[in-house]
């Protein structure tokens, strides 16, 4: 079956970031194709390659880009949501002129069309979170 | 993409409205599949019937008003709204306190709603 997945909890805050991708790795492991992990509201935290746990903890970030590189997993951060909590990619950080860019290359910043899209394209959709 | 009217989505709203920013989110979500001429139901349970209430002034907050934003949705062609009867008692809130035109719903409808859906997605 073809899923798609939506992500609205941060790490650390809520359980849901965590859920998401075990659930993803269950999906995959499986057989079934993903089409899409779309991360919207407290979500696009998972993209922040800054985000710096402790040795003994998860570090969600690499691991949606170790899924990615195993499976091509599309990751899409909701552009809106992302600009404004400071998930950024260079051409984000160029535009508001800020510093630095911080979101992971596993993932793309993009509109909410794409949610719409993963809705059409999908057989289910499954909400994760806040 | 091509437009869908065969596919229902229902959109579930169970947040209050100033609790986090995601009952603005989930109206911009609204807005995007509108765009998309998506078919789109609104079900508000539970706190969410809060975001319906009229005469909100979350400026005081520094929030901007959510309520606003759902009564523009019909603009855009959303047109379908419901809400869980037990949370607006729950809530002591009558049809004129709300900003949006809506038809409530008890749990055996609401339980059809979800089944009758090709996709629901909970904010």
């Amino acid at each position: 079956m073809n899923y798609s997945i939506v992500v609205l909890g941060a790490p650390f805050s809520s359980p849901s970031a965590i859920t998401a991708l075990n659930f993803t790795q269950a999906l995959l492991t499986q057989g079934h194709t993903v089409f899409r992990v779309f991360f919207y509201h407290e979500g696009v935290h998972c993209a922040n390659q800054l985000s710096t746990p402790q040795q003994d903890e998860i570090n969600l970030t690499n691991q949606w880009q170790t899924l990615k590189k195993q499976h091509n997993l599309d990751l899409v951060v909701c552009i809106a949501a992302g600009v404004k909590r400071g998930v950024l990619d260079q051409s984000e950080a160029n535009r508001h002129e800020k510093p630095c860019s911080n979101i992971n290359d596993a993932f793309d910043l993009s509109g909410l069309g794409q949610l719409v899209e993963a809705t059409e394209q999908s057989d289910r959709v499954v909400t994760f979170g806040p | 993409m091509t437009p869908n009217t065969h596919k229902t989505l229902l959109v579930i709203l169970s947040q209050s409205p100033y609790s986090s920013s995601l009952a603005r989110e989930a109206v911009d979500y609204c807005l995007a599949a509108a765009a998309f001429e998506q078919n789109i139901q609104l079900l508000f349970i539970g706190d969410a019937v809060l975001q319906l209430l009229n005469d909100q002034q979350p400026a005081n907050i520094s929030q901007k008003n959510v309520a606003k934003t759902l009564s523009a949705l019909p603009i855009y062609g959303i047109g379908n709204f419901f809400v869980d009867h037990e949370a607006l008692v729950r809530y002591g809130l009558s049809d004129e306190q709300l900003c949006l035109p809506i038809r409530k719903v008890t749990p055996r409808q609401m339980a059809d709603m979800l089944a009758n859906a090709t996709h629901t997605l909970n904010f």
